[in-house]
């Protein structure tokens, strides 16, 4: 058995579906911040995969990866300061309960 | 034709992505939801060592399952008490996420089906040495990254002062 570039999309793909299904589905903030994570990392996963399967004498794919892990990690930080001054506000994270821009 | 041993390695990693990724968007508890994450990460790290990406495996490790995923259990113990279950799902939203993944899983299957199948195994690559990587990251010329890296580094900057500002108590 060749494990041929196949094998490895099609659990990206799950894993990034499950990052669409609780994108959707999720109330609470953070957990949809957690399935937006999902989503990332499969794509950057593919990237990778993408590189070392058709370009492995280049290094384009990987570096695309450490790019984008960067900035999810700032996105995070950001997105979790926000969440936390909702919450000091409100006392909630759930999206169904914050209806106003201002308080 | 590869060994045995990647390919118990590829099972192993491609069952824990798949199990793991669908647990933490269905268990009704946040902080688990986070934990399968890890693990969902581990996954993707243990996959890039097997790509031969030892940097980007690190990285991931050192970033994500070491910062973000810290990042998130903070966040969560901050916000909802221990044992604090989310609400059963309605069925109309439940029907709609399903529906969304399902279409997306069918168009983008398709896609693979018809055009990745007849790709061909993993061709060899010369071993990449942390100069190297190095070298990339640092260099200016043709196919380097130092201004991207510059600008990751102050988008770093900007995130820091935004995180304080917006945290910061008034």
């Amino acid at each position: 058995m060749e494990i041929t570039l196949i094998y490895w999309l099609v659990p990206t793909l799950v894993m990034f579906c499950c990052g669409v299904y609780g994108f959707i589905t999720r109330k609470n903030m953070i957990a949809i911040l957690i399935s937006l994570e999902l989503m990332l990392n499969a794509v950057d996963i593919n990237f990778a995969l993408f590189n070392r399967y058709l370009h492995p004498e280049m290094m384009e794919g990987m570096f695309f990866t450490l790019f984008a892990i960067a900035i999810a990690a700032a996105e995070t930080a950001v997105a979790i300061a926000i969440i936390l001054n909702i919450f000091r506000s409100v006392k909630n994270v759930d999206v169904q309960g914050i209806d106003q821009m201002k308080f | 034709m590869d060994s045995v041993g990647s390919i118990i390695l590829y099972v192993v990693i491609a069952l824990v992505m798949i199990a793991c990724s669908v647990l933490a968007v269905t268990t009704r508890k946040i902080l688990r939801a986070a934990t399968y994450l890890l693990f969902t990460l581990f996954a993707a790290a243990a996959l890039y060592f097997m790509l031969g990406y030892e940097f980007l495996g690190a990285v991931q490790i050192a970033v994500y399952a070491g910062g973000i995923v810290v990042l998130f259990v903070f966040a969560i113990l901050l916000t909802s008490k221990p044992g604090d279950k989310a609400e059963k799902l309605t069925s109309k939203s439940h029907t709609l996420g399903m529906v969304a993944a399902l279409a997306m899983l069918c168009v983008a299957g398709y896609g693979l089906v018809k055009q990745v199948i007849s790709a061909t195994a993993m061709p060899q690559m010369a071993e990449q040495t942390m100069a190297e990587v190095g070298e990339t990251l640092m260099g200016t010329g043709h196919a380097q990254y130092l201004l991207p890296f510059e600008a990751v580094s102050v988008l770093l900057l900007a995130c820091i002062i935004g995180g304080v500002v917006i945290a910061r108590k008034r």
